[in-house]
């Protein structure tokens, strides 16, 4: 399946999409056909931190809690509210489904994430395993 | 997800190919390779609502099956199960549980009565060379023949509302005459003398049916059953839903609601510990405990707040003190609610007590709530 080439992702299977100084953060399709029907997101709130690489928040499937990593640091301005009610969005398109949004604090952080081809065969590399 | 084969070390059942080919998603259970779910169909959630609306079928082969057969063979089961298998007719099965002298937890199993001084012990996947070993050591003392036939059998789980009408097509048994808990042998695909339980760990009416554990018959007749199936909506059901439905039927799984610290009284388990039977394993030590009473109990519990409560989550009093642990949590598919049996003190059971689960270091509210937290509805048809 073709990542599309507007954002960058992590090897989490985060993606992060930045405009500007802002920057969106959701799970890759990827992510979400390994959870299986999502049940429940946990994200911070408006106004807290997100350090690069570190825990911010989580995604349950009916099996199993998922960590989500922060592929960037920033403060959040702006949390999905649709995902509290209707997380299965998640599942319908993953891409789409922005989860938060944070002021990038360090935007050149991005630089060293995967691009859509990079994160491609990343996940072929995984699913092989 | 994956198509790679499993390290060596790990068991299969005689359909793990079939699975594989399915498209499962494996993960490994005590030790077996066994399917978590079928995403092709659906994944977790289908499978858990066809069974609770259709029905579905599950490869139990794991589990194990230990065979007592002699002179004494009754005297003996009723030495190490708690259960009164005395009051079984012929083709008539109980739950029961193996016990260690202190009334803790060997296993929990399945007792069928074969025939005189025939017992078949239903037992689980991850307990099985123990329990051989516990039940063939502790009846050395009866005249009778301790066999383990755990690798004999593929046993499938045909579970669901309309299990019945699909089993009906493919044997010759008479199924309406085979109440829940009882059994009995039949043709089935063919195989003549298949074992034909009306049993099962959903909450559901269904069968478990115990065929011969060669690749080739045991792939045959998975094949026929989904596909005799497919006017009832059958899907393939893995280990995740196999969960999520006994949890949601209150029915308990070894080394959570029940393990080798728990005793009969804690586990809520007392009717089908026969006290009034003079002589079985445990029995002196439950007599003394009954006596105090139990410091836990197992309860049902279901979220309020927003979050799901996982196995081994802590449990909180309103005051965010601790105490208790869950040993089983998760979103429950038919009922759209999170729910959790849980250890806690006698004094925090009574149903709508509002207590707490810790969940990523938050108390988020729940209360306790009655169980079963699933009832099946009367069958009409």
């Amino acid at each position: 399946m073709a990542y599309p080439n507007d954002r960058k992702y992590t090897k989490e299977h985060e993606w992060v999409m930045a405009n500007g100084n802002s920057a969106s953060i959701g799970i890759t399709q990827y992510a979400q056909d390994s959870l299986g029907d999502i049940v429940f997101v946990d994200l911070p709130k408006v106004g807290s931190d997100l350090a690069v690489g570190k825990t911010f928040g989580s995604v349950e499937s009916v099996k199993a809690v998922s960590d989500l990593f922060a592929p960037a640091s920033g403060s959040v301005t702006e949390v999905n509210e649709e995902l509290a009610t209707a997380p299965e969005k998640v599942n319908q398109d993953a891409h789409a489904s922005w989860m938060l949004k944070i002021a990038l604090s360090n935007p050149s952080e991005l630089d060293s994430l995967l691009s859509a081809a990079d994160y491609e065969k990343f996940v072929a590399e995984e699913a092989g395993k | 997800m994956s198509v790679v084969d499993s390290p060596p070390s790990v068991r299969k059942t005689a359909l793990n190919a079939v699975h594989r080919q399915m498209g499962a998603k494996m993960v490994a259970f005590n030790g077996w390779d066994m399917p978590v779910e079928y995403p092709k169909t659906g994944g977790l959630v289908a499978e858990h609502m066809a069974v609770r609306t259709g029905v579905g079928i599950f490869d139990v082969s794991h589990m194990g099956d230990i065979r007592l057969a002699g002179p004494r063979a009754l005297d003996a089961v009723q030495h190490v199960s708690m259960n009164d298998a005395s009051r079984l007719a012929i083709g008539q099965a109980q739950y029961s549980a193996l016990l260690y002298p202190q009334g803790t937890f060997v296993d929990d199993v399945i007792v069928h009565c074969l025939g005189e001084n025939d017992y078949l012990l239903v037992i689980n996947a991850g307990t099985r060379e123990k329990d051989f070993a516990w039940v063939r050591d502790n009846t050395r003392q009866f005249d009778c023949r301790v066999t383990d036939l755990s690798d004999e059998y593929t046993q499938i789980a045909i579970q669901g509302p309309r299990a019945h009408l699909l089993l009906a097509k493919l044997t010759d048994a008479n199924l309406s005459a085979v109440k829940g808990y009882w059994f009995t042998h039949g043709t089935v695909c063919g195989l003549p003398n298949v074992l034909i339980g009306r049993t099962g760990y959903t909450g559901e009416d269904g069968f478990e049916i115990y065929i011969p554990s060669d690749g080739p018959t045991s792939a045959r007749v998975w094949n026929e059953i989904l596909d005799a199936g497919k006017e009832y909506g059958i899907v393939a059901c893995g280990l995740g839903a196999r969960n999520t439905l006994r949890l949601e039927a209150k029915m308990p799984l070894y080394g959570h609601e029940i393990s080798d610290t728990i005793n009969v009284w804690e586990a809520g388990l007392d009717r089908y510990c026969k006290l009034e039977k003079p002589d079985f394993m445990g029995r002196e030590a439950l007599l003394q405990a009954k006596l105090f009473g139990p410091s836990k109990v197992l309860a049902g519990l279901e979220m309020t707040g927003r979050g799901i409560a996982r196995d081994g989550y802590k449990v909180l009093d309103m005051e965010g003190a601790e105490i208790g642990y869950v040993t089983s949590g998760s979103p429950a598919p038919f009922l759209k609610k999170n729910i959790a049996l849980v250890y806690i003190p006698p004094a925090f059971a009574p149903l709508g007590t509002p207590v707490q689960v810790e969940v990523r270091g938050q108390g988020v509210a729940a209360q306790i709530v009655a169980t079963p937290f699933y009832k099946k509805p009367k069958l009409l048809v």
